[in-house]
């Protein structure tokens, strides 16, 4: 059993908790870099996939984990973020240039897009964002002479200094690349959270009232929140499309957003870990899915809705079960460990709270 | 002429909306919670009233399938907020959003395993002969979904407004705890509403059904019916009616007079202009408290 006995607020907010913790995750680094030897190809992509799936986890648990704010429409900053990359290489931009920047011109266009959604609370932000993504697709779709429309657009191959990167014919490559965007990403996040804006962040989502009463300014908050949020997703978008290796309006649906917020959920919301198991749940569902029917009933045969279905079931479940998702799961599995024999029932239970209304304010 | 035709199969569209609406504003009333599933309960409801009147499977009388659909959808309802939804009682609203996505997705799965993705109608009395209005040419179903919806809105208009469960839902969804001081029995009071609902979905899936064909991704319907919820104001019902009808008319306006592309699109600007510039609907009810 690990004791912390915390001496100073640096102490308190460091990046690893102590020196086993930084052990754990430089282990962990040296694996990821070391995958391309260990797996073959396939699943070499596969995980690919994952940590895509991931950064965007990332995006979206910044907005709906850290600050609160649940959103619908994240499929739509997916596709910003994948045309914008798209159409800035076509117009000449290198790479190194041209991904940072459509990751902050997604992350512009998620704050003025929050501007005015951020007079809306819960039910009705979720239900703004809902309509968003619908009107995407049809935005891609009237956009034609940028986005190409339906017949869609193919990303050009990837250069960095003349160092060529494309996904089918040298998926190593392409896996570090992804890595070390994911890399990026996620200690941007873990430092954003060490920040007086991530303090903020959590202070919104735990009350309105309180954080107003602490000196936060809940609308410029939430609102840096939403651009940071889109930002990181743009990025995942742009990765997203040159893992596709083509797309055009109907990738991004709203399918994809509601995938993406309860991939958070199934993860673990808020948390750094959550993004990461939930793109794990999703991107190996399907595989998982498909050897079982052909375990069960032979291949061959297709049930349509299967995968969202049993994507549903999952979720139904760890939401009556396992609010806190997977990491949730994990985290109260290694402290009954870290305690043995002094963990108790009871010490995850969490005060009832009962519900008012939003109608009367 | 051919406007008052646009109108007329419009309203009886938009019909359909407002009772999904119906629907949502119900469950938000009384636990201020969102159902995202309620277009989905409307495609059960039209299948399970397909399922007990087509000659191919259970072939019953339809005016005796239909109050039956309607009985088995209520009791759908409240076991599944006795099973489901009383679990997560206390958590926050999101849980509930997601929660009920999910169920969506597995209502639909299930939907289709049973009845098959091809679309299908309903063998209906309603959806049989028109009526001709000088020049106006009305479906029998049209003139049905009208005529239902308003007298459904009515009616719960009036349940809320007059009766004392009514009132105890109102006050359940207001203040939790301090409804469960006055004795009213929170929980059941919530399985009750939603009992309602799963009703009025089933009363909006049969007369979906007679209108035209559905297949299980009927239920994604219940999008324009947010939309139609959203611009009534969530919490009114007169208004979720309202907007259905707004919504309804102006889909086929914008489909004539708009060029292609921009004309799906009209009933989302909408509803973001309306979330823009009142947030809480045209029939507000969001007070600021007084101290």
């Amino acid at each position: 059993m690990r004791i912390h006995f915390k001496t100073s607020y640096e102490h308190d907010i460091r990046l690893f908790q102590d020196r086993w913790t930084l052990g754990v995750y430089a282990a962990l680094l040296a694996l990821a870099f070391a995958l391309p030897y260990l797996i073959d190809e396939f699943y070499l992509g596969e995980v690919t996939n994952v940590l895509i799936w991931a950064i965007a986890g990332l995006g979206l648990m910044l907005l709906t984990g850290q600050t609160g704010q649940a959103s619908l429409g994240h499929a739509a900053f997916l596709a910003v973020g994948c045309y914008t990359n798209t159409i800035l290489i076509e117009q000449g931009l290198p790479f190194v240039i041209a991904f940072p920047l459509a990751g902050v011109i997604t992350g512009v266009i998620g704050t003025i897009v929050a501007i005015p959604a951020l007079r809306l609370h819960g039910i009705y932000l979720a239900i703004a964002t809902i309509a968003l993504s619908i009107l995407a697709d049809d935005i891609i779709v009237l956009m034609e002479p940028w986005t190409g429309g339906v017949s869609g657009k193919f990303p050009e191959m990837i250069t960095i200094f003349g160092f060529e990167i494309e996904r089918w014919t040298m998926p190593s490559r392409f896996y570090y690349l992804v890595l070390v965007v994911t890399i990026c990403c996620t200690l941007f996040y873990r430092n954003l959270l060490r920040s007086p804006l991530g303090r903020a962040f959590a202070a919104v989502r735990d009350s309105e009232v309180s954080a107003t009463a602490m000196g936060v300014h809940i609308a410029r908050t939430k609102a840096t929140a939403f651009g940071l949020s889109c930002m990181i997703t743009g990025w995942a978008g742009a990765l997203m499309g040159y893992y596709a290796g083509t797309f055009n309006n109907e990738t991004f649906s709203i399918v994809i957003s509601i995938t993406l917020l309860m991939m958070i959920v199934i993860g673990g919301l808020g948390s750094i870990h959550g993004a990461f198991f939930g793109a794990v749940v999703v991107a190996f569902l399907p595989q998982a899915l498909s050897i079982l029917k052909d375990g069960l009933v032979g291949g061959g045969v297709a049930i349509p809705g299967l995968e969202t279905g049993v994507f549903g079931m999952i979720l139904i479940l760890f939401i009556l079960f396992e609010p806190m998702g997977i990491y949730g799961r994990w985290l109260k599995i290694r402290i009954w460990l870290e305690l043995f024999p002094f963990a108790r029932k009871d010490m995850f239970r969490r005060q009832k709270s009962y519900l008012k209304t939003e109608r009367l304010r | 002429m051919e406007v008052l035709q646009l109108l007329v199969s419009g309203l009886a569209n938009g019909c359909v909306y407002g009772l999904i609406a119906l629907g949502f504003v119900l469950i938000y009333k009384a636990t201020e919670a969102v159902n995202f599933a309620q277009g989905d309960f409307m495609m059960l409801g039209a299948f399970v009233a397909l399922g007990l009147t087509n000659a191919q499977y259970l072939d019953l009388p339809f005016w005796i399938a239909a109050p039956l659909t309607i009985s088995i959808m209520a009791v759908f309802g409240y076991l599944l907020d006795l099973f489901v939804l009383r679990h997560l009682f206390g958590q926050s609203q999101t849980a509930v959003v997601i929660l009920t996505i999910a169920m969506g997705f597995v209502l639909r799965f299930i939907a289709g395993l049973i009845w098959g993705h091809e679309p299908q109608t309903l063998e209906s009395p309603l959806a049989l002969g028109d009526l001709q209005f000088g020049g106006v040419v009305l479906g029998m179903a049209d003139v049905a979904v009208i005529v239902v919806t308003f007298l459904l809105t009515w009616s719960l208009y009036q349940f809320f407004q007059k009766t004392k469960l009514g009132l105890a839902m109102q006050a359940a969804s207001q203040n939790q705890m301090a409804a469960y001081f006055m004795g009213i029995p929170v929980k059941r009071v919530q399985g009750l509403i939603w009992g309602l609902s799963g009703a009025t979905a089933a009363v909006a899936g049969i007369l979906f059904a007679s209108k035209g064909a559905i297949d299980p991704n009927a239920g994604l319907l219940g999008i324009k019916a947010f939309a139609a919820a959203v611009i009534g104001g969530f919490g009114s019902l007169p208004g979720a009616l309202a907007g259905g009808l707004i919504v309804g008319v102006i889909e086929p306006f914008a489909a004539r007079y708009f060029a292609a592309g921009y004309s799906q699109i009209a009933p989302y600007a909408l509803l973001l202009a309306v979330l823009v510039f009142r947030p809480h609907g045209l029939f507000s009810q969001v007070r600021v408290k007084k101290v």
